[in-house]
């Protein structure tokens, strides 16, 4: 089973639930999916031993063959090319590698070239197989890295937790395009509810089951439980405010490796979403 | 010497515009001959990449310098290759930049920023 954990607002606990699942399982794949921040391997701390590199393919000018006709400037929609005194310029990091402006150069002036955008690693913690993807800073777009991480997560795991990145954007719809099911992790806040929302809206646009997670709870939240009960979005478990819990995470401990009661918590909560997928699953819905 | 200014309209009482790549005009001043015209900036609708565009513009109005309050990298790359100079404003008024300018009281800004690339900033 593929589960993708995902968050509009960032901070509310979604590398928490998603690396305590990973550990609390028998077995299990760890894909960290927020390449921009990516701290799983911060908890799980695995010695990585394989790093493979992600490319993309960015235009290089043969400046001599350029006529100036700027047809690839106008193109682009990111504008990552300019001309300038009788050369074209290239801004390699706004660059989306649609290939347009080699396709269309009338002198051939243009051709691919590959760039590493980035990076993925594999390591090993006790029962988790952990696979991070890292984008380098600057760079437009996480996109290719996602997807090569997706695409490379081995299938003899029964179990894999996806750890998307924050938002809803492009690499998040990317993040949960392959999974069974998605876990919503919310603050009870106004603006955990905000995002909550956006997610809502996205995980329902992909037509994935999914099921939400309160973090940080202290009494029932009127609003957050009013907009579950509306939208019927099913909620699966809640995590207490709680100063141990938080002490332990900050200090980069997994929780369900330390205490007992944790390890109950959070295995009861991983055979409710187990339980809950397989009957939406089979559902349909 | 022709000189352009970011500026909030197409009238020189609107000002100095915060922004360089998101200004909705420039301004193109002509310090010899006083001729100046107002160019629109289609680069403000672009969702990535504005203050490239916005640069390529006024490199093709053979710009000499730009007096701007900031900029950001990727338009400070296209001037430096363009040998287009960046000073920075002082005020908020189009006249008095202009005049600044010409008694030779402004300087160069030196600093720019990386960008707010897509979060409505610049």
């Amino acid at each position: 089973m593929k589960v993708a954990v995902l968050s509009g607002k960032g901070g509310t606990g979604k590398t928490l639930l998603s690396v305590n699942l990973a550990a609390v399982s028998p077995r299990a794949l760890y894909i960290d999916c927020d390449i921009e921040e990516p701290n799983g391997r911060l908890f799980f701390k695995p010695a990585f031993n394989k790093t493979e590199f992600v490319t993309v393919l960015v235009p290089e000018v043969k400046q001599t063959l350029c006529n100036g006709c700027r047809q690839c400037v106008d193109f682009c929609k990111f504008n990552a090319l300019t001309y300038i005194k009788g050369k074209l310029v290239i801004f390699d990091s706004l660059c989306h590698s649609c290939n347009g402006c080699y396709t269309l150069c009338p002198k051939k002036a243009l051709s691919p070239k590959k760039k590493r955008i980035g990076r993925i690693q594999r390591g090993v913690s006790r029962n988790v197989s952990v696979t991070t993807g890292i984008l380098n800073v600057g760079e437009a777009s996480g996109v290719p890295i996602i997807k090569k991480l997706i695409k490379s997560a081995s299938a003899s795991y029964a179990l894999h937790i996806i750890d998307c990145p924050p938002g809803s954007s492009c690499i998040v719809m990317e993040s949960i395009k392959e999974a069974d099911y998605c876990i919503l992790v919310a603050e009870p806040t106004i603006f955990g509810l905000h995002n909550l929302k956006m997610v809502d809206e996205l995980v329902r646009l992909f037509n994935k089951p999914y099921g939400l997670i309160l973090n940080k709870c202290m009494d029932p939240w009127d609003p957050i439980e009013a907009f579950c009960k509306e939208r019927r979005i099913n909620i699966l478990g809640r995590i207490p405010l709680d100063q141990d819990i938080s002490k332990l995470n900050s200090e980069g401990f997994i929780l369900v490796r330390t205490k007992k009661a944790y390890k109950n918590f959070f295995s009861a909560l991983l055979k409710t979403i187990q339980k809950e997928a397989d009957n939406q699953t089979i559902i349909g819905a | 010497m022709v000189i352009a200014l970011p500026v909030n309209d197409n009238s020189v009482e609107s000002g100095i515009c915060c922004s360089f790549g998101r200004a909705p005009y420039f301004l193109i001043f002509d310090t010899k001959s006083k001729a100046s015209l107002f160019l629109e900036n289609y680069a403000i609708q672009e969702q990535e990449g504005a203050g490239i565009k916005a640069a390529q513009m006024i490199v093709d109005n053979r710009v000499d310098a730009l007096l701007t309050p900031r900029c950001g990298e990727n338009a400070a790359r296209v001037f430096k290759t363009a040998n287009i100079i960046l000073y920075k404003t002082i005020t908020d008024s189009v006249n008095d930049n202009i005049a600044a300018f010409q008694k030779n009281q402004l300087s160069v800004l030196s600093q720019t920023h990386a960008g707010f690339h897509g979060h409505n900033g610049e």
